[in-house]
């Protein structure tokens, strides 16, 4: 290595080292101060807990107070649920619109590419309306159906570059072997979609999870509350309980984490993918 | 096994027209090889047989069946692709035996299937392996292996052997070939190679643009093309031309001229005077000496030695360049002028629309 490539090398390092102080921080900042007693949340924010200052209260409080169990399952369930529905009729419809030309297939591409430049929030008022009159206020379907709604234009987008890149060949080879279409799509064009399937979940999860918005507008008892949502119990306007907060929060991070833990190797190969043959 | 009948058949996208008015009758267990420059549709025919490309008019017969409207799976097809197409997350047992569920046959039938076709493609040890972990010629077995157990009525083959190395190809090849007497199957096949198409065909199919240019054995091919393109593309080197003129018809001989050989006699036949011909011989056919049907005269400018042959490459009088092929150790050298002669059953005549003229010379 030459000096003027190690230079190179320690500013490219450099750079990332603080991108990913600066993403990382916040995250650290919340983990930790969730597990300190209030006096030290505020008295030294940026010292991990010791031991005079180690206290699980915050998680007594979450626990005590709360039905965060219940909150946690309602975000799960809504998640994982939205995410199958997502990947399914997303793969589904990508593997429709790039494999077969029918009558109004490009109208339909396009209606599609317009959902992921319009945001769906922008039909709340709507999307609330036509719940009620479904009768699905007040319920996680709700939920579940938005959210599908949201995910899936982006996510066909993304299958269909994907599935653009598996050979022709694979399907005229299926269709010689008398295999019929569905299988076609389910055994040999889904196999070899993992990664860009990965890399659509995880795009998919971490709006979902995270949303506060659509579970404020569209559930109003407790027995529908998402985790995000069940936090807000604890910011009052005149009080806030810190330490219950930080440590709700800090719950409702582990979760992606884990996901992304599981997927991340999947994720890099299918972000990569498009880029290095 | 059965025999193929293609009519009319037309292919168009938008505009371009892709294959145009192809007639081909097959007969059943024949090898017949499409052969044509790349692009000239061999491929989109082979996909229309296959079922897999619908055609813009014109019907294809598999077995005295009109099969245009059937699925690929029920024309009694199977095709080995050029990129082997091998499912990439299936290992070799299972990428033989998958279509095999589909299609109605019994378990055991298809071990006995794979385990035969294993036997004659030598893939037993590899049975339990992926795509990914088998050499290109390995691959290229499964493939074929993957054809044989759906024991189809035609095999269609789109250039099976062109991702392989020299070596491998020959003795693939030489595989192929052995399998066709073994099983005794229809086979279409496609490939840019003549030389594949030579060895491998019972006849061959030369394709042009579309359009099929010439159906014969291969021998009838090379001695007898039909037209310029087939003499030129049959044979490599490729056959030289010479731009000649019937000078003059006397007692059923016509006296054939041109600026860069001497004058010919041939067969009157259809010509007529002042006539624009083409006069073809191939490289392998041109000797050096005086006495001969066809004489031609050209400074060497370059000889390459392949060992038993040795081509030599040589400027005519009209400045361009024609190929002679020396046997032998004496070659001559570059700067020599040599005279170059063929017998006349060697020459080939060719009239203004590039059509050949019978001359009765063979
Ligand atoms: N889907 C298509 N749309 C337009 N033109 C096509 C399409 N498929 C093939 N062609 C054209 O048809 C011609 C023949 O192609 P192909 O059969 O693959 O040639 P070959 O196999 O002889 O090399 C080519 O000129 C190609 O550009
Ligand atoms: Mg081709």
């Amino acid at each position: 290595m030459t000096t003027e490539q190690r230079a190179r090398s320690i500013s490219v390092h450099l750079v990332l080292i603080a991108y990913s102080l600066l993403a990382v921080g916040p995250i650290l900042l919340v983990v930790m101060n969730s597990f300190k007693v209030r006096s030290a949340i505020f008295g030294s924010p940026l010292a991990p807990p010791d031991t005079s200052t180690f206290s699980l209260i915050g998680y007594e409080k979450v626990f005590r107070s709360s039905h965060i169990l219940l909150y946690y399952s309602n975000s799960l369930i809504v998640t994982l649920v939205s995410m199958a529905l997502v990947l399914l009729f997303g793969a589904m419809a990508a593997w429709a619109l790039t494999e077969y030309r029918f009558r109004g297939s490009t109208v339909l591409a396009l209606f599609l590419s317009i959902g992921i430049m319009v945001p769906i929030r922008l039909g709340s008022v709507a999307i609330l309306n036509m719940m009620r009159s479904a009768g699905l206020n007040d319920t996680l379907t709700a939920l579940v159906l938005v959210y599908v709604a949201q995910g899936l234009p982006m996510s066909i987008f993304i299958l269909s570059e994907f599935i653009q890149q598996i050979p022709k060949d694979l399907r005229d080879a299926a269709r010689c072997d008398g295999v019929p279409e569905i299988r076609i799509f389910f055994e040999v064009v889904a196999p070899l979609l993992r990664p860009a399937i990965a890399t659509v979940a995880v795009f998919t999860i971490v709006p979902i999870w995270n949303d506060l918005w659509f579970p404020l507008i569209l559930t109003s008892s407790d027995s529908t509350h998402t985790v995000t949502l069940g936090v807000q119990q604890f910011l009052g306007q005149y009080i806030t309980d810190w330490n219950s907060v930080l440590a709700a929060l800090s719950m409702a991070i582990l979760p992606v984490v884990v996901i992304y833990v599981i997927l991340s190797r999947q994720l890099i190969a299918g972000l990569t993918s498009g880029a290095v043959k | 096994m059965a025999n193929l009948r293609i009519e009319q058949l037309n292919k168009r996208y938008g505009a371009t027209t892709v294959l145009n008015d192809v007639n081909l009758s097959i007969e059943d267990g024949e090898f017949v090889v499409l052969v044509g420059p790349s692009g000239c549709g061999k491929s989109t025919l082979l996909r229309m047989i296959a079922g897999l490309d619908g055609a813009s008019g014109g019907d294809i017969h598999i077995a005295g069946k009109l099969v245009n409207t059937l699925a690929p799976a029920e024309r009694g097809i199977a095709m080995v692709f050029q990129s082997y197409a091998l499912y990439p997350h299936m290992n070799v047992r299972k990428n033989m035996t998958f279509g095999l569920k589909f299609t109605g046959v019994p378990p055991t039938e298809r071990e006995r299937r794979v385990a035969e076709a294993a036997r004659m493609l030598r893939l037993e040890e590899l049975l339990e392996r992926y795509p990914r972990d088998l050499s290109g010629g390995q691959r290229q077995r499964v493939a074929i292996g993957r054809a044989i157990v759906r024991e189809p009525e035609v095999f269609l083959f789109d250039e099976p052997l062109s991702n392989l190395d020299a070596a491998l190809r020959v003795s693939t090849r030489v595989e192929i070939a052995n399998l066709h007497r073994l099983l005794k199957s229809t086979i279409v096949y496609v490939t840019h190679d003549q030389v594949e198409a030579m060895t491998l065909a019972d006849r061959i199919v030369v394709m042009n643009k579309g359009r099929i240019e010439q159906v014969g054995k291969p021998l009838d091919l090379y001695y007898e093309p039909a037209n310029l393109f087939v003499a030129g593309f049959i044979g490599s080197p490729a056959m030289n031309f010479f731009e000649a003129k019937v000078e003059s018809i006397e007692g059923g001989r016509a006296r054939v001229t041109g600026a860069a050989f001497r004058g010919l006699d041939v067969a009157a036949a259809s010509l007529s005077v002042g006539d624009t011909l083409t006069v073809g011989v191939r490289p392998e056919h041109l000797v050096r000496g005086e006495a001969g049907a066809f004489a031609a005269e050209g400074i060497v400018e370059l000889v390459e030695r392949l060992g038993e042959a040795s081509f030599a490459y040589l400027r005519r009088v009209d400045g361009r360049m024609f190929v002679a092929e020396v046997r032998g150790r004496q070659t001559p050298a570059p700067g020599e002028t040599v005279t170059l002669v063929a017998a006349s059953p060697d020459v080939h005549i060719f009239d203004a629309s590039g059509l050949r003229v019978a001359t009765g010379t063979r």
